[in-house]
């Protein structure tokens, strides 16, 4: 089977300093990657390549099986769901204008808006009521799962999260890594997500992809980084971030 | 027979169309333009009069275009001003050069009303000083003359170089203005034209011009030849020096000091020469307040309309094009630059006098705050945000119409906003070429020295403003959506 994306060979420098040196990349169907790393890997940029934010400057994109082109991308973002770090949610619109922006735009009739709202919102855990708030009423970790909402809302088969819990504060987010991992599972949808927290990597990935300065450093399962490091800065980037035994939080 | 249709269907159509009568901005060629006009309805044809407009170009342009059919002029001013000394300023020496340019003289009416300079009686008899060479032996004399005498070819520096003056300080002034300064001492020598109220009313000494420099200026009304019927013709012509120097005197006082409607000043004295004269009319505040009003709102609401029509599309270009912004931005901030009253002159010859110029001007000037505001409202949308609308896979249109716009809509109705306000102001300057508003009471306020008459532009004026003002900030709660009135999301 084809990979749903292929990043084939893409680079990009930002001024003169590369972000990502040419790496080829494959995101399997039906998983959930993680682009792991500590910042300036380059991981945030692969993720805007695989949607179409950031064009490589070498190498190409396949987005099941096809190049994503300016031209081709409009239609494929359909089929693509993006939650960024802060949420993105347009301050303008309530949350259900922000849920249902572009399936209004489709002209997808209003009981099976309705009806996908409704399943949406009780995966993510959230009342009916936020419906009508606008983002400034909502916590943090509301804003999260809107933008959870938002970004499914046209039953995509690529899920991207950028750093989607980063700003939230540790019992927020290992709530939301809990429904996250639950919604994960019960989904036919291809996640990719990034984080620079290996902890939230192994819980919620299948394939973790460790990242260094714009290279892949290592591929594989949680227990392959942990048992079989590729190399010295693996070993001490898992070091660095694993939950001391006793359970202590870092 | 044909023929004989043809001059009925031509009659109806020329007398279908209004007559107009242009006068300048100062109170003789104000009354004479009511004169002229009273005349004519007393002939049975339909006139009205363009009062007060800017100066002699702005008429003679209007004149050319056929925006005026008619205006009081002098021929010291053809000569000098319009045809640039090139003429003799004599009736003889005119009428071919204003015949090339489609203008005939309908009527001499009697009286010359010449450039002399001026100072107050006491002063001019303590140093002595009768005629002009007598002022170059008091260089320490302050000038001020009125700005149209300062610029034209036979104004001041015409007579600087025919005389050598010595003195340095020289500045322009409204003429009017002019005479509170001599009054108030603050002044001690002017222009003045010899037939104003004020040298008798001030006391003022006119002084002689040694050196003949200033030419003739005999009062004429030009009519265009176009305009010309022979029903024109004949009810102008019955004003054939009708009108000595004494009684222009007497006239500008009537209307100057006395402070009595050149429309009622006109009907007077047509009366008294017995002469026919529609019935005067005298226009109430009220009435005068509706019509001003009326007027300068749709010199705004026009010209706001327009640069709204058009900056907003230029402020989105400006934005999505980085390059080609900075150009756009830069044009028309270079618009925003050019002094109001230039843009307003510089307007005439394409578009005539009235409403046109003066709103062509205020959309212009309107433009860059909302082309600004738009560019900074679209250009500033956090990256997230940006980043957030493009995943989504709009199409530009939708994204701008939903997304971008809205986002960017406090931004902008502020640039609305800033732009209303300066047109509200601006717009006043528009009764220079015409166009009425509240600029009208202004002008023949500031020309009458009539304070209640200037208030009653300039307090409608700053009312509409901060009424404007207000309307926007209602208008934001209705326009800018909740979410943007209320702290964002990254400022919790």
């Amino acid at each position: 089977m084809t990979p749903l994306v292929l990043l084939d060979g893409v680079s990009r420098a930002y001024g003169g300093a590369a972000a990502v040196h040419p790496l080829t990349l494959a995101v399997a169907r039906g998983r959930t990657t993680v682009l792991v790393g500590p910042s300036g890997s380059g991981k945030s940029t692969l993720l805007r390549m695989m949607v179409g934010l950031v064009r490589p400057d070498t190498g190409r994109v396949l987005f099941d099986g096809r190049p994503l082109t300016q031209a081709s991308a409009p239609a494929e973002r359909l089929r693509m769901g993006l939650v960024l770090q802060g949420g993105g949610l347009f301050p303008h619109l309530t949350v259900e204008g922000n849920a249902t922006l572009v399936a209004r735009h489709l002209g997808w009739p209003e009981p099976r808006i309705r009806a996908r709202l409704d399943a949406l919102l009780a995966r993510v855990q959230l009342p009916r009521d936020v419906l009508g708030r606008i983002p400034a009423e909502l916590s943090g970790g509301q804003r999260q799962r809107v933008s959870l909402v938002r970004a499914l809302m046209l039953e995509p088969v690529l899920l991207l999260l950028d750093e989607a819990l980063g700003a939230l504060d540790p019992i927020i987010r290992s709530e939301l890594q809990d429904d996250l991992k639950a919604a994960f599972k019960s989904m036919e949808t291809t996640v990719v997500l990034v984080t620079h927290d290996l902890a939230e990597a192994a819980y919620l990935g299948d394939t973790l992809v460790l990242l260094r300065d714009g290279r892949i450093v290592q591929e594989g399962t949680a227990a392959d980084l942990v048992n079989h490091p590729a190399d010295p800065f693996v070993e001490h980037f898992v070091r660095a971030q694993r939950t001391l035994p006793g359970g202590a939080a870092r | 027979m044909n023929a004989g249709l043809t001059v009925l269907v031509l009659a109806l159509v020329l007398g279908a169309g209004e007559v107009r009568v242009g006068s300048k901005g100062f109170t003789e060629s104000v009354v004479l333009g009511e004169i002229a006009t009273r005349t004519l309805a007393a002939s049975g044809i339909p006139a009205v009069h363009v009062r007060e407009l800017g100066g002699t170009r702005i008429l003679w342009e209007a004149l050319q275009r056929g925006d005026l059919d008619i205006y009081p002029e002098y021929t010291g001013t053809l000569a000098e001003e319009i045809f640039s000394g090139g003429v003799p300023a004599t009736l003889e020496g005119l009428r071919p050069a204003l015949a090339a340019h489609g203008v005939e003289i309908a009527a001499v009416l009697g009286f010359s009303n010449g450039y002399a300079l001026g100072m107050r009686e006491p002063v001019a008899e303590r140093l002595g000083i009768r005629r002009f060479s007598d002022l170059l032996r008091h260089p320490e004399l302050r000038f001020a003359f009125s700005n149209e005498f300062l610029d034209r070819g036979d104004g001041w520096r015409a007579l600087q170089r025919v005389y050598g003056f010595p003195q340095k300080d020289v500045r322009g002034m409204d003429h009017d203005l002019a005479y509170r300064g001599l009054e108030s001492g603050a002044v001690d020598v002017t222009d003045l034209y010899s037939t104003d109220a004020e040298i008798r009313a001030l006391g003022l000494r006119v002084l002689e011009d040694d050196r003949r420099h200033f030419p003739d200026y005999q009062a004429v009304l030009l009519l265009r030849s176009q305009a010309a019927t022979p029903a024109v013709r004949a009810a102008l012509a019955g004003l054939d020096s009708r009108i000595s120097a004494p009684e222009m005197v007497a006239l500008n006082a009537r209307a100057k000091l006395d402070h009595v409607q050149e429309a009622r000043v006109a009907a007077e004295f047509l009366q008294g020469a017995g002469l026919a004269s529609a019935p005067a009319k005298t226009i109430g505040v009220a009435e005068r307040l509706v019509v001003n009003l009326r007027d300068h709102l749709l010199l705004v609401a026009v010209a706001l309309a327009g640069s709204v029509l058009v900056g907003l599309p230029l402020g989105i270009l400006a934005a999505r094009r980085a390059r080609l912004g900075q150009v756009v931005l830069g044009a028309v901030g270079v618009l925003q630059t050019l002094p109001s009253l230039a843009i307003l002159v510089l307007m005439i010859p394409l578009l005539g006098i009235g409403a046109r110029p003066a709103i062509a001007a205020l959309f212009l000037y309107g433009l860059l705050p909302v082309v600004r505001n738009t560019h900074a409202g679209l250009t500033g949308i956090s990256g997230e945000l940006r980043e957030a609308a493009e995943a989504l896979g709009l199409p530009g249109m939708t994204r701008l119409l939903r997304i971008d716009l809205p986002l960017a809509s406090p931004s902008i109705l502020a640039g609305v906003q800033t732009s209303a306000v300066i047109c509200v102001g601006t717009a006043t300057l528009g009764a220079l070429v015409g166009a009425g508003g509240f600029g009208q009471p202004i002008l023949t306020g500031i020309r009458l020295a009539d304070v209640g008459l200037l208030l009653q532009g300039a307090v409608p004026a700053a009312l509409l403003a901060l009424a404007v003002q207000g309307g926007f900030e209602l208008l934001g709660r209705w326009v800018v959506p909740r979410g943007l009135r209320l702290p964002g999301p990254d400022e919790r």
